[in-house]
């Protein structure tokens, strides 16, 4: 155990430093709009190096050797200076991963750069009606028609689908075969004929998620990631991608030293509440937790690093769950200390962007916001299911024939 | 940057956990923990030639010179075995000698603690949980102390006390010296039984200190205790699987019904993944002593207060039976119970953690 850096490690984390005083822009570059100044200054951390570093740079990436220990520094760093580094789309976050494991090098060339810099933004197509938990019996079809697949059915609960230009998706492609064997992963373009996105409202009260629906749509037979009935597997690759966008302690840290300032800035019996022993009691006892999951991060990065997947295996099937739970006390004490000012529903312009925002109604809307995760990306319960019966080697549970 | 244990550290382990594993089983711990004496002088003497005794002494008094992960290695293993004998307070009262005795107090103590040939005990805490030392009242006139303290372990077989004193001072008391009367309590815990002492003008060796010295013998107290609950905790957790698959009702084994299975997967996720915690405290212990202090605070808190909801947990999953003197897990559940409450308990060090943070 040793937690200081190597000097080489000391001397890369000044030159992210060093990198990282050209955030926020300025002069002119400052008046730009923010999307822009944010893709302006991802091009440049992947010039520099330190942005998409698993990505090699004929696909827009930039290429770095594998370096465990310099990702983490970057990712400190960054994410200490509010700078975009690696977006945290579903594109870029989860089908380039996909493509690179699983895509045609026709695929790779075609899609990841344009994924990594948002130029065309992506929906993953999974859910649907019948098919949450249990995702495998999915119905929405593609037939092979000549060149073509043929889709019909529907999708819900599909992220941004409103804005998105490609969607990655399952898609039964083999009826007759056994549930999880009769599944493709295909990428359909959004502007096709037949397909209608309808807006969801969600509980919070915006619309970032909606229902897509397929009828007769037209998509060229190239577009399928893997083989045929591959999709199954190919799929499990981006989920797993996706528990680790969720399992991010730097995210779980800052919320909990908001809500402490949170805590210094409510008044409780005449006195700022940080001073009353029960919310003193309540904080301290959510950063345990958060310092689990701080520490727990260390020790699977190590254990990752070493190659002793044995000891990270159990912890790393928790971090889901962990991080849920801990987000969640951390956004329940949050509101406790509103008191009636969270009675006020979040403002239209709180609703519309993903970033989280310290105002009260800001603090409601994260109350509400935190709940998603428990639901989305595998629901506790299964994740518990996953823990018990993989973890632990209890029986499974029984299923019914599909 | 490496957050994980080293070979030595792992073989360390290793042998502990298969000493404890042959020589400890579960139907000699019974035997033990059913006497009361919470003590094999056999494991004692096999365990010191093994080094245990000595781990974190100086390699010029004879110990092993190790630092304070190693020993919450050490007491991890304890802590699943649930380990009878006076280990806990040897190992405080070594720590605090080497970190507060001057040359000579530490050439003429430490050779017979580091070898075993003499036991020591701690009597830190006072009151209903006065543990930390901003809080003792051991009285110092000169080199003679007097005063109240308990929740003594193993101080019936000691032969030598570190007691904490009024303004956060140590001394060392030889335990057979006039004026000294230890009365053995009735504990919950039966590997670990221990006494309140009175102080009445004991003679006693005043050992010379530097800053924080008391405060980072409690805070390795507090971590050691986390170690030993992490422990406890996992063991019961093995017992739960174990019970899960072996217990059958309603022609399935119970752990195929998902409150049962959940149950052990919520367990397993409260406690898993504290493992780094007090690997983390342990290390800063002696690598960050800027956050030392509040990290033990942290982790004991943390730590026993899952560890204990885990062991209720655990009865509840074990059914009956889980209810009887005769199931195993009343051995951890006591265990844990006592790593919770000694030396200051959740909502005490939780209070600690708020304050050193400024809030
Ligand atoms: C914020 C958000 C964003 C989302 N974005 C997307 C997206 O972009 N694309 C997409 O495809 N999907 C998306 N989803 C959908 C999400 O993946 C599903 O909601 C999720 O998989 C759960 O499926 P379900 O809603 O059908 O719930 P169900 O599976 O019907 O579950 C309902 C309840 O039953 C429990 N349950 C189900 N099966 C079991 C079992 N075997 N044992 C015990 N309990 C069980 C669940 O835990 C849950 O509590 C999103 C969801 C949310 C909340």
């Amino acid at each position: 155990m040793d937690l200081q850096y190597a000097p080489e490690h000391e001397e890369f984390r000044e030159s992210v430093r060093a990198f990282l005083k050209g955030w926020p822009l300025k002069g002119d570059e400052a008046e730009l709009p923010k999307e822009e100044q944010e893709s302006l200054f991802r091009q440049r951390g992947i010039d520099a190096g330190y942005v998409y570093r698993g990505v090699p740079t004929r696909y827009g990436g930039s290429g770095q050797p594998n370096d465990a220990i310099k990702d983490r520094i970057i990712r400190e760093e960054f994410y200490q200076a509010g700078a975009p580094g690696d977006l945290p789309s579903q594109g870029a976050g989860m089908l380039v991963p996909t493509l690179l494991e699983f895509g045609s090098e026709e695929q790779k060339e075609r899609y990841v750069a344009r994924a990594l810099t948002n130029t065309e933004s992506w929906c993953q197509g999974y859910s649907e009606p019948g098919s949450g938990s249990d995702l495998a019996s999915l119905q929405c079809q593609a037939r092979l028609e000549g060149d073509e697949w043929v889709l019909n059915g529907q999708k819900i609960w599909t992220s941004g689908a409103q804005r998105a230009d490609m969607m990655f998706g399952l898609f039964r492609t083999e009826p007759e075969a056994k549930k999880h064997a009769g599944i493709s992963y295909l990428l359909v373009p959004m502007d096709r004929d037949g397909i209608e996105v309808r807006p969801l409202r969600e509980m919070s009260g915006g619309f970032e998620f909606n229902e897509v629906f397929f009828t007769d749509v037209r998509i060229p037979a190239e577009n399928i990631v893997g083989e045929r009935g591959q999709g199954w597997a190919v799929s499990r690759a981006t989920l797993i991608h996706e528990r680790n966008l969720i399992g991010n302690p730097f995210m779980i840290r800052e919320a909990f030293d908001d809500l402490v300032q949170l805590a210094r800035t409510r008044i409780r019996n005449g006195r700022p509440a940080i001073e009353d022993s029960g919310v003193r009691q309540r904080l301290a006892e959510i950063e345990g937790y958060v310092r689990t999951s701080e520490t727990s991060n260390l020790l699977q990065f190590t254990a990752a690093h070493r190659g002793e997947m044995l000891t990270a295996m159990r912890p790393m099937m928790m971090n889901k769950v962990c991080s849920t739970d801990t987000t969640q006390r951390i956004m329940k004490c949050a509101y406790d200390l509103l008191g009636s000012d969270g009675l006020l529903a979040p403002l239209d312009e709180e609703l519309n962007t993903w970033s989280r925002t310290t105002t009260s109604t800001g603090w409601v809307l994260q109350y509400m916001f935190s709940m998603g995760p428990a639901i989305a990306g595998g629901a506790t319960n299964i994740q518990l299911n996953i823990i018990g019966e993989r973890g632990y080697g209890l029986p499974r549970d029984l299923r019914k024939p599909f | 940057m490496d957050f994980g244990l080293s070979e030595e550290q792992v073989m360390l382990q290793e042998t502990i956990r298969s000493f404890a594993l042959s020589e400890c089983p579960t139907t000699r711990l019974r035997e033990l923990f059913d006497d009361g004496s919470g003590h094999d002088p056999a494991h004692w003497t096999a365990l010191a030639e093994m080094g245990v005794t000595g781990l974190v002494v100086a390699e010029e008094y004879g110990g092993a010179g190790l630092e304070l992960l190693d020993l919450a290695l050490v007491a991890e293993v304890f802590g699943e075995s649930a380990m009878p004998g006076p280990f806990l307070g040897h190992w405080l009262a070594t720590l605090g000698l080497g970190l507060a005795g001057t040359e000579s107090q530490r050439s003429q103590i430490l050779p017979a603690l580091a070898k075993g040939e003499k036991t020591a005990c701690v009597a830190l805490q006072e009151g209903v949980g006065a543990w930390a030392p901003k809080e003792w009242t051991v009285e110092v006139r000169g080199n003679r102390i007097s005063g109240v303290k308990n929740v003594v372990t193993h101080a019936a077989i000691a032969d030598g006390i570190l007691v904490g004193l009024e303004a956060g001072k140590l001394a060392w008391v030889d335990a057979r010296a006039p004026g000294i009367e230890i009365s053995n309590e009735n504990g919950i815990d039966r590997t670990r039984p221990f006494s309140t002492i009175t102080f009445d003008d004991v003679e006693a060796e005043i050992l010379e200190q530097g800053d924080g010295t008391a405060e980072k013998l409690v805070s390795a107290a507090s971590v050691l205790l986390a170690a030993d609950a992490f422990g406890a905790a996992s063991k019961l957790i093995d017992l739960d699987v174990a019970y899960a698959h072996s217990r059958e009702q309603f022609g399935q084994p119970i752990g195929q019904f998902q409150a049962v299975k959940h149950a052990i997967a919520r367990l397993g996720t409260e406690m898993e993944p504290t493992r780094a915690l007090w690997w983390h405290a342990a290390y800063a212990l002696d690598h960050l002593p800027e956050e030392a202090s509040r990290a033990a605070s942290m982790t004991k808190a943390h730590i026993t207060d899952r560890a204990m909801a885990a062991a209720r947990e655990s009865v509840e999953l074990h059914g009956g039976y889980g209810f009887t003197w005769e199931c195993e897990v009343q051995i951890w559940f006591k265990r844990i119970m006592f790593d919770r409450s000694f030396l200051g308990n959740p909502e005490q060090h939780r209070e600690q953690c708020a304050a050193l943070a400024g809030w």
